[in-house]
């Protein structure tokens, strides 16, 4: 008894300086592995952004230099993964633009692969903020990595804060509506919201149109359970297979291809009537449904 | 004895106009009289008692509630009233609090209102909005006042805040400041202050909110700042830029412990029961979520421009310790 008492001490004692080393051994191995393949592309574009570097957390807890890590994943899912085959990117006007795509997926990869594309793929590399639903602020970890790539909280003064800043917005004017469209759906914009369009109005920013084809077939979504979302106090409760087949949580590897189109620029009043904006919305939504449209005709499968 | 403490601190027949400072044997309240009776003459009332107080200080030892704070404004020229009387102790119970802030200060805007006083100046605070999810990232000062919805014990503070909002339209004679600081940091007993203190700071796992605190010298800067003639209005105020709370954790090199929300929440609430904490469980809000408050107000009606960087903010909860 005492023997094993003792055993357990020393075990105890050597244990830990040992799994330390263990895992600096590994960071190390880790740090060099990853300078040697995406390190390198990720720390030439942050030097791109002047003022990024070394900063620390800007005022909306962006900190390129924490999510580096973060970033290679992107890198991956956006090079290796979804091969994201990028078009009209030169569309992007430099300053203050609002860019808004369709949203779809169950997961917001869309977003996170729109972003890679003005990371990685852009002559000049920028950071997109988009505007995310409340409830990730609720979420253990995703509020801590969101924040610090640079995501905010969707709510007008953000918005119009950012934009003065002459920054990148991302909107996805269908929110949670989108994303979790079942899959007989897929491909069919749902209802637009007005808010995105006032705001461009007012602070006289371009709209960029955005399609993103190759998310709606990355988890297969059969039906929403409304009631359930509402008891769990979620966006939506898609039921979707693969999240419960082990081995299969990953999304399937479709190809993405995300359309740039050419700036909208609006004229009025942001504070008109509803049915004014809605028709102004409307113009976007059918252009960016028309580049879906396009987009699937051109492609000839959902892997290649 | 407090009319004798009272009648002895009196300068009989000086009719100089005074300020009249509210709470002042707190920590805050003893930094802003020592700031400003350099300039001007100060009368404090407060209930605690005043031992170190400068000499040409007055003192009135007198509970708010009570008639005798009347005396106070007939016997002193009340140029000023800065109320920093509110008690925020958790520990006291719900009535003892609401007697004590908001009818308590219901009479004392009863006294500026009958004597005139020029100028009252409220301290609030940017807590009376709350931490919560849907936060934009800086409030402003028209933002609603959502603080008391999960944490009720911000609701006299709350109450207090729009009285002072109704004084100051009832009563356009008066010029009234309401300030809402963010996190106060220093040698001050307040919540933040003393969490900061803890030798290993509890978090929330997989939360790390971006956060603004100011130094408690920058705030006495803006009461002064506030006393000026023709400032009116509500004012948020604000610190150095906001930081994350991992990085004001690592400024002062604590040790952490992070934990789980639900596993966290539970065991403060245990340990509030057994009065082991005095931090009650709803205020982990304030580590979760966001609740900062944009300033440009403050900056540009009043002059105000925090003196104190970010790490000479956050270090000086340790002040006292190693002094």
């Amino acid at each position: 008894m005492a023997f094993s008492i003792q055993l357990a001490r020393t075990a105890a004692r050597d244990a830990v300086p040992f799994a330390r080393r263990l895992l600096g051994a590994a960071a190390e191995g880790i740090e060099s592995a990853w300078q040697r393949t995406v390190g390198q592309e990720i720390e030439d574009r942050i030097a791109f952004l002047p003022g990024v570097r070394d900063a620390g957390a800007d005022a909306f807890g962006l900190d390129l230099e924490w999510s580096k890590y973060a970033l290679s994943v992107v890198w991956m899912l956006h090079r290796k993964y979804f091969r994201t085959e990028v078009h009209g990117i030169e569309n992007v006007p430099s300053g203050r633009v609002l860019l808004i795509a369709n949203h779809s997926g169950q997961l917001p990869i869309d977003g996170a692969m729109i972003g890679a594309a003005m990371f990685f793929d852009a002559r000049e590399p920028r950071i997109v903020r988009s505007m995310v639903e409340k409830w990730v602020q609720t979420l253990p970890f995703f509020a801590v990595l969101f924040t610090r790539m640079g995501q905010v909280v969707g709510v007008p003064e953000n918005a119009r804060r950012l934009l003065e800043n002459g920054e990148a917005i991302l909107v996805f004017p269908e929110g949670s509506r989108g994303i979790s469209k079942p899959f007989t759906q897929r491909y069919q914009l749902t209802e637009f919201g007005l808010g995105f369009l006032r705001l461009a109005l007012e602070t006289n920013t371009p709209i960029v149109p955005i399609a993103v084809v190759g998310a709606e077939e990355q988890y297969i979504n059969l039906a929403n359970l409304t009631g359930v979302a509402k008891a769990l106090g979620m966006p939506t409760f898609p039921v979707v297979p693969q999240f419960v087949i082990p081995g299969l949580q990953m999304p399937l590897p479709t190809k993405y291809r995300v359309y740039f189109g050419e700036p909208l620029r609006f004229d009025g009043d942001p504070d008109d009537d509803d049915a004014v904006i809605e028709e102004k919305v409307w113009v976007v939504k059918q252009t960016i449904q028309s580049m879906l449209n396009r987009g699937l005709k051109e492609r000839r499968g959902i892997f290649f | 004895m407090t009319e004798e403490t009272a009648a002895r601190s009196l300068r009989p027949g000086s009719t100089e106009p005074a300020v009249v400072v509210t709470g002042v044997c707190g920590k805050l309240g003893k930094r802003v009289v020592r700031t400003l009776h350099r300039e001007r003459r100060v009368a404090g009332v407060d209930r605690r008692p005043f031992p170190d107080r400068p000499k040409d200080v007055e003192h009135f030892p007198i509970d708010l509630r009570r008639k005798k704070t009347r005396d106070v404004f007939r016997l002193v020229n009340a140029a000023a009233v800065v109320h920093l009387g509110v008690m925020h102790d958790p520990r006291m119970s719900s009535e003892t609090h609401h007697e004590w802030n908001v009818v308590g200060f219901q009479k004392l805007l009863e006294y500026v209102a009958t004597f005139r006083v020029p100028k009252l100046i409220v301290l609030s605070s940017a807590n009376v909005y709350g931490p919560r999810p849907d936060n934009p990232q800086f409030l402003s000062e028209e933002s609603p006042l959502l603080g008391g919805a999960s944490f009720s014990e911000i609701r006299d503070l709350i109450e207090v805040d729009m009285l002072a909002q109704s004084f100051f339209w009832k009563h356009p004679e008066t010029e009234t400041v309401i300030l809402r600081p963010v996190h106060i940091l220093g040698t001050v007993r307040n919540a933040p202050s003393n969490f900061l203190r803890l030798p290993v700071v509890p978090t929330l796992l997989g939360f790390d909110p971006m956060v603004q605190v100011i130094h408690e010298d920058d705030v006495v800067q803006a009461i002064q700042k506030a006393l000026k003639p023709g400032v009116r209005g509500i004012f948020n105020v604000a610190g150095p830029q906001p930081v994350p709370l991992s990085r004001v954790l690592s400024i002062l090199d604590r040790q952490r412990l992070p934990l789980p929300h639900p596993l966290f929440k539970a065991a403060i609430d245990r340990m509030f029961k057994m009065r082991l904490t005095s931090f009650p469980a709803p205020e982990l809000d304030h580590i979760k979520y966001v609740c900062m408050v944009d300033d440009h107000r403050a900056r540009e009606q009043m002059g105000y421009e925090p003196a104190y960087g970010v790490e000479d903010t956050v270090r000086a909860v340790d002040a006292e310790r190693w002094a």
